[in-house]
């Protein structure tokens, strides 16, 4: 039997957030009726000329700094040539040999925790194509262009990841970073952040690259797991068998969970790139560099490093709550509420919060409890007005929008419960009710405390302070 | 360098020019005549000639990000040849 090592590439294409079109002035914003924002620029008219947009060249710049890449002083847009009934010039115009961003990297967390460099080979600016529609009328297809022209980041990376697990980790840190950077929205079922995987096998141990397939059409990131580990499993089966892979593109079913051949490369490749004469060289100036480096956020690494070395929160903590932009936001808006609470909105966050936004499929910065109501929540755990038990009931009721936890608290009346009289009272009854086991404790079963505090906690409808319970309890049972 | 004619029909049909088999041997011996006066300017020594880009010595200007056009797809699909519900009607393409 031999073994088999899978070698994986990425390709990261990246919508970048602008409002207008890398060339046109036509809008990019999604969900519009259908070819009302494809200007003449968009259509390919003749006599029009494209021009490009600043802000798309700026935030190619962003990606390029914080992943420690060169950027190119002289970039050049190219046509690459090619027939599609979505794309009416006959060219993409893309970067090829002078790329905006060059070669650069980016460190992942690899399986096991261990760190792993992966190359990022190049990012080059280029414009979307429109998109065709085959299901909508029987014998035709539909085209609409308003995606056509939208600007994109194209992050090649190099054939560095050895498992679909590595390839899942660093389509994750890209889109962290993008997020971070805030030059593209990240959002997959839109096509806003798409990946095309290179795949291919060898023996373990043999230097030259197997023949890789090119897999296209995956729009998640489980879905991406799943495609790379079946035509890893696809290519072993086909050399084992005899057969021979072939240079190809393959499309991923997500509802049948397999891959099919779409088109095989060699004659599709024949792309006949050469500089576009409808522009000039982008010029990008070491100044120009140097602001948008200074202009940068702090960045998932470094925020998880200053979650560890700062806060101290745990390896694991720091890095899910700085690998989401977002989860990192409201995590910080929290803690400069309460920043001595620190460990308790942690756990909130990664726990209860997490837990309703799962079931309601709701986003973090969405969450109808804001940093703030979470802050102020645990605050009243922290001097005692409520009990950790009831503030999961408050949480509940300001997630269905009752309120603030104050509102809450009093309009339900689930004040704890501190007064000593009224909790002796309680106590009394409780002892009274139950001879036998007052019995059983004092004959030494020291368990039937925890019988006795369940009591007391029910007959308070959980509003006792159990603290005070346990040690009146005590005292009184002796 | 000489061009063969089946380079010529891929080239034909890669541009998506239909071409006479009949001129075939004619584009052949021209292209290749263009391909020979680029081996003979390929003798001169440009190494310390940075390559140029575009003709005009000068950078891309560029745009601010903002939506300038107004939608016009009415005017556009008037002299489109298939246009339903909003979307332009090709042949079936089928990937």
């Amino acid at each position: 039997m031999t073994d088999w090592e899978s070698v994986i590439g990425l390709e990261v294409h990246a919508q970048l957030a602008t409002s207008s079109k890398i060339f046109s002035g036509a809008s990019t914003a999604y969900g519009s009726e259908p070819n009302t924002q494809a200007c003449t620029v968009d259509l390919g008219f003749p006599g029009v000329l494209p021009v490009l947009n600043a802000e798309v060249v700026k935030m190619a710049i962003k990606f390029g700094v914080a992943i420690g890449a060169k950027i190119c002083s002289h970039s050049v847009f190219e046509r690459k040539n090619y027939f599609y009934p979505d794309l009416p010039k006959g060219y993409q115009i893309s970067q090829f040999e002078l790329p905006i961003v060059g070669t650069g990297s980016l460190e992942i967390t690899a399986e096991e925790g261990a760190k792993k460099t992966i190359g990022i080979t190049r990012a080059h600016l280029e414009e979307d194509a429109g998109k065709s529609l085959h299901d909508e009328f029987v014998d035709q297809t539909g085209i609409d262009l308003n995606r056509a022209g939208t600007p994109l980041l194209e992050i090649v990376s190099e054939p560095d990841m050895r498992s679909a697990k590595e390839a899942v980790a660093y389509a994750r840190k890209i889109h962290s970073l993008v997020r971070y950077l805030e030059i593209c929205d990240g959002n997959m079922q839109e096509g806003s952040f798409r990946c095309d995987a290179n795949v291919s096998v060898r023996p373990v141990g043999q230097k030259e690259l197997g023949t890789r397939t090119e897999l296209k059409n995956i729009n998640s990131f489980r879905f991406l797991e799943r495609a790379i580990n079946h035509e890893i499993q696809r290519q072993i089966d086909l050399i084992e068998g005899g057969g021979k892979v072939v240079l190809e593109t393959r499309l991923y079913d997500s509802s049948k969970d397999e891959t099919r051949s779409m088109r095989s490369k060699e004659e599709a490749n024949d792309y006949r790139y050469f500089p576009d004469p409808d522009l000039l060289p982008v010029a990008v100036d070491e100044a120009d560099i140097e602001a948008i480096r200074a202009s940068l956020p702090e960045l998932p690494d470094e925020k998880r490093r200053r979650y560890l070395d700062t806060l101290k929160l745990s390896e694991y903590n720091a890095e899910l709550l700085s690998s989401n932009r977002d989860t990192a936001v409201y995590f910080e808006q929290a803690l400069s509420r309460a920043p001595e609470l620190k460990d308790q909105i942690v756990n909130w966050i990664l726990g209860d919060l997490s837990a309703a936004l799962n079931r309601n499929e709701v986003e973090i910065q969405d969450s109808p409890v804001t940093p703030q109501m979470l802050a102020d929540l645990l605050q009243r755990i922290a001097d005692n007005t409520i009990s950790g038990k009831i503030a999961k009931e408050v949480f509940e009721a300001m997630w269905r929008g009752e309120g603030s936890t104050d509102r809450i608290i009093e309009a339900r009346g689930l004040k704890q419960i501190t007064d000593s009289s009224e909790i002796e009272g309680l106590i009394d009854d409780v002892i009274a009710a139950n001879p036998t086991q007052v019995e059983q404790f004092r004959a030494g079963k020291e368990k039937v405390l925890g019988f006795f505090v369940g009591q007391i906690m029910k007959q308070s409808k959980g509003k006792a302070n159990p603290g005070q319970v346990n040690s009146m309890l005590r005292d009184k049972l002796k | 360098m000489s061009l063969k004619k089946e380079a010529v029909r891929k080239i034909a049909h890669l541009a998506r020019l239909q071409i006479d088999e009949s001129d075939l041997d004619r584009y052949a011996t021209d292209l290749s005549n263009i391909l020979t006066l680029f081996e003979q300017m390929n003798q001169v020594d440009a190494s310390d000639i940075v390559p140029m880009a575009h003709p005009m010595d000068a950078t891309q200007r560029l745009r601010p990000d903002e939506v300038t056009e107004l939608d016009q797809r009415d005017k556009f699909q008037a002299i489109a040849p298939d246009v339903n519900r909003g979307l332009y009607r090709v042949p079936k393409v089928i990937e």
